[in-house]
């Protein structure tokens, strides 16, 4: 259950917004007329919908909920119900990189604690989860389906694997100067695993 | 090892498995044309006869599952959906994830027969939020198979025409729940429903829905291509065909096994998954996802990985097939805690005995953990436990309760000694991992 839906006039209170205007070009109402022609009610593309908004703003202040309602001809009320459901719907700004790293059995056997322990330290994490810089903002998730190779975490769109305090510092060293690493994937295209501990 | 039939992970590890051109040289899509010639009742009649049962959870017989729908003229003009269930969000199951990035064209071939024997004209395919990369790769695979005619108006000739769709979850366990992922794809929140009616009959958008798992879908054109005496064949009487296997927790070689249903616990064990760590011997595995029973030692030498025999011999579930071994390094106290901390979080909330059970729980495991409890405290934990099951609106609630009375009965003296050490003002026990 979500209870973010505080968050939102606050941080609204506190005048955070999104950056750019908070409109649709010419393209991406095309892109959404696609989008909602999958589905056989409107309704329906609310969730594809918030995720083009967030990749766009990055984030979904009110305003944003405000257009996503607008667009699809719903209630703020009715957005604002499912925004605030997801927990991967962002609600206030997060770093650059938003880090999930899962904490769930699979990957606590093989010491996710640690790991995720370490990543604080590294960047210096507030309580909220926040790096000095802004760069960077953890989470600790529930399972993300990857815990034959934990300890795992989610960093933005893809998925770290057979984590190390090692493998870690290189992960994060790299995006700390802007330059991710490539991503990971050969891990998903094998099936079997020699673990890290 | 023993020589087994890959049917769902047959060309896993081929390069470019995920792409058209491969597959086809692999035979992709031969099953499609066959189901395609063949009436909607025959493809059915097939898929009930070998006996597949569905690998998101409960087991059910699938070919069962398609007759449910009403025929045309109970339906009220509407049409039925098919609804491929990719929210793969068990504690311990991955398996899914594999099918989809390495082979998606068996899954879209799968939905293709399943589609034409139900009388769908669009599906889709509903992934949780964190496969956003699989989404891709799966949106690449539509285009090539748009691209091809193998999805859009007439396929193959037939007269079919058929859509199917990908659609994005935003991180929500329950939506894996078959009428919360309805409620979440029609735009709500995902919350379950009340059950009856059963999607088969009133489902998504009012109209008659059949859920069904990756891993269902992925089998069927095997079993379309090669006939469902050959799949009755493979495992037992009445658990029959291959199942994946997510491995995961302290194995030399966690990963994702298909291996014939009623193969014995201790093979998948020492065989697929590579045995324990050196020196370590074993204390439990939860055999199919975090919800289901944990099993001892002695129960799983006992054991089978087939519905039956997992729940002959410990009371348990093949549940998703995710399968979690603990070794004797790990805390049994801590390795529920954790669990229950994922099920306080992941309850939707419209239930109290759920809502508020799930909270109870973990908040007295927390205090047990911390050597903060007494007996008192342990007995109200069994006895929130014992007040979930067949309380509340979907299975989730009970998902909850199995892994608190299981381990609680099964591994009891470890959370007496729990109580007794805090009597004592002993330090509280090991971390789950050190
Ligand atoms: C709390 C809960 C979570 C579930 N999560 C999933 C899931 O992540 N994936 C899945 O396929 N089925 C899940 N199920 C089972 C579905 O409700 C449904 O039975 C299944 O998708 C049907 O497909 P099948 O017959 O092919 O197994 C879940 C059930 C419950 C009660
Ligand atoms: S049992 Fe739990 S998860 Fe299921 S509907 Fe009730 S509160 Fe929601
Ligand atoms: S337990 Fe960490 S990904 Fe499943």
């Amino acid at each position: 259950m979500s209870h973010d839906q505080k968050s939102i006039h606050l941080r609204d209170m506190h005048g955070l917004t999104v950056q750019g205007p908070v409109e649709w070009t010419e393209e991406e109402k095309a892109e959404i007329a696609a989008i909602v022609a999958k589905y056989p009610t409107q309704r329906s593309a609310i969730m594809p919908v918030l995720w083009k908004a967030q990749r766009k703003w990055g984030w979904l202040q009110f305003e944003v909920l405000k257009l996503v309602a607008a667009t699809l001809s719903l209630k703020p009320s009715e957005v604002m119900e499912v925004a605030t459901f997801y927990t991967m719907f962002k609600k206030e700004p997060t770093g650059k990189y938003l880090i999930q790293a899962c904490h769930t059995l699979s990957c606590a056997l093989l010491g996710a604690d640690r790991v995720i322990r370490h990543i604080e330290t590294k960047l210096q994490l507030d309580e909220h989860g926040n790096s000095p810089d802004g760069k960077f903002t953890l989470m600790r998730v529930e399972c993300l389906a990857a815990c034959g190779s934990g300890p795992m975490m989610q960093i933005n769109d893809d998925f770290y694997e057979l984590l190390t305090e090692q493998k870690v510092d290189e992960i994060l060293d790299a995006m700390a100067a802007d330059r991710p690493l490539p991503v990971p994937r050969p891990e998903v295209d094998q099936w079997t695993y020699t673990p890290v501990s | 090892m023993d020589v087994y039939p890959r049917i769902l992970s047959r060309i896993w590890g081929v390069p470019g498995s995920h792409t058209l051109a491969v597959a086809e040289q692999h035979g992709a899509y031969n099953a499609a044309r066959k189901a395609l010639a063949m009436s909607p009742a025959e493809v059915t009649d097939v898929v009930l006869k070998s006996g597949l049962r569905g690998r998101g959870g409960a087991g059910f017989p699938t070919g069962r599952k398609w007759t449910f729908v009403p025929p045309p003229e109970k339906r009220g003009g509407k049409p039925v959906y098919l609804l491929c269930n990719a929210d793969e969000s068990e504690p311990g199951t991955f398996k899914d994830r594999f099918c989809m990035w390495n082979d998606p064209h068996q899954l879209i071939e799968g939905m293709i027969i399943a589609s034409h024997a139900l009388g769908v004209r669009r599906a889709y395919i509903y992934l949780r939020g964190e496969f956003e990369y699989v989404q891709r790769r799966l949106d690449e695979a539509l285009a090539e198979a748009y691209a091809k005619g193998y999805l859009g108006e007439n396929i193959f000739g037939s007269g079919f025409s058929f859509d199917l769709y990908t659609h994005l979850g935003a991180g929500a366990y329950i939506c894996g729940e078959e009428t919360a992922l309805i409620s979440s794809i029609e735009g709500y929140k995902g919350q379950p429903r009340l059950k009856p009616p059963f999607p088969a009959v009133k489902g998504v958008w009012e109209s008659p829905t059949i859920v069904n798992n990756v891993e269902t879908l992925a089998a069927v054109p095997w079993i379309i291509e090669n006939g469902w005496e050959a799949y009755k064949a493979i495992g037992t009487e009445q658990s029959p065909g291959t199942k994946l296997f997510s491995c995961s927790g302290h194995i030399m070689k966690p990963g994702v096994y298909e291996i014939p249903l009623g193969t014995p616990m201790m093979d998948l064990l020492n065989k697929w998954c590579g045995g324990l760590r050196p020196g370590r011997t074993l204390k439990a595995i939860i055999p199919g996802g975090s919800s289901v029973p944990v099993m001892t030692p002695a129960e799983v030498a006992q054991a089978n990985m087939d519905y039956e025999s997992i729940n002959k011999v410990a009371g348990s579930y093949l549940g998703s097939g995710g399968f979690i071994v603990m070794d004797d390094t790990t805390d049994m106290v801590d390795a529920l805690t954790n669990l229950l901390r994922f099920y306080a979080h992941e309850s939707c909330g419209q239930c109290t005995p759920c809502r508020e059970g799930s909270a109870w729980m973990y908040n007295i495991l927390c205090r047990l953990r911390d050597g903060l409890a007494t007996e008192d405290d342990l007995v109200a934990l069994r006895d929130l436990a014992d007040n979930i099951h067949s309380r509340t609106i979907c299975f989730f609630g009970a998902s909850a309760a199995m892994p608190v009375q299981s381990f609680v009965t099964k591994f009891r003296d470890e959370f007496v000694a729990r109580v007794e050490s805090a009597r004592a003002g002993l330090p509280a026990g090991l971390a789950v991992a050190k």
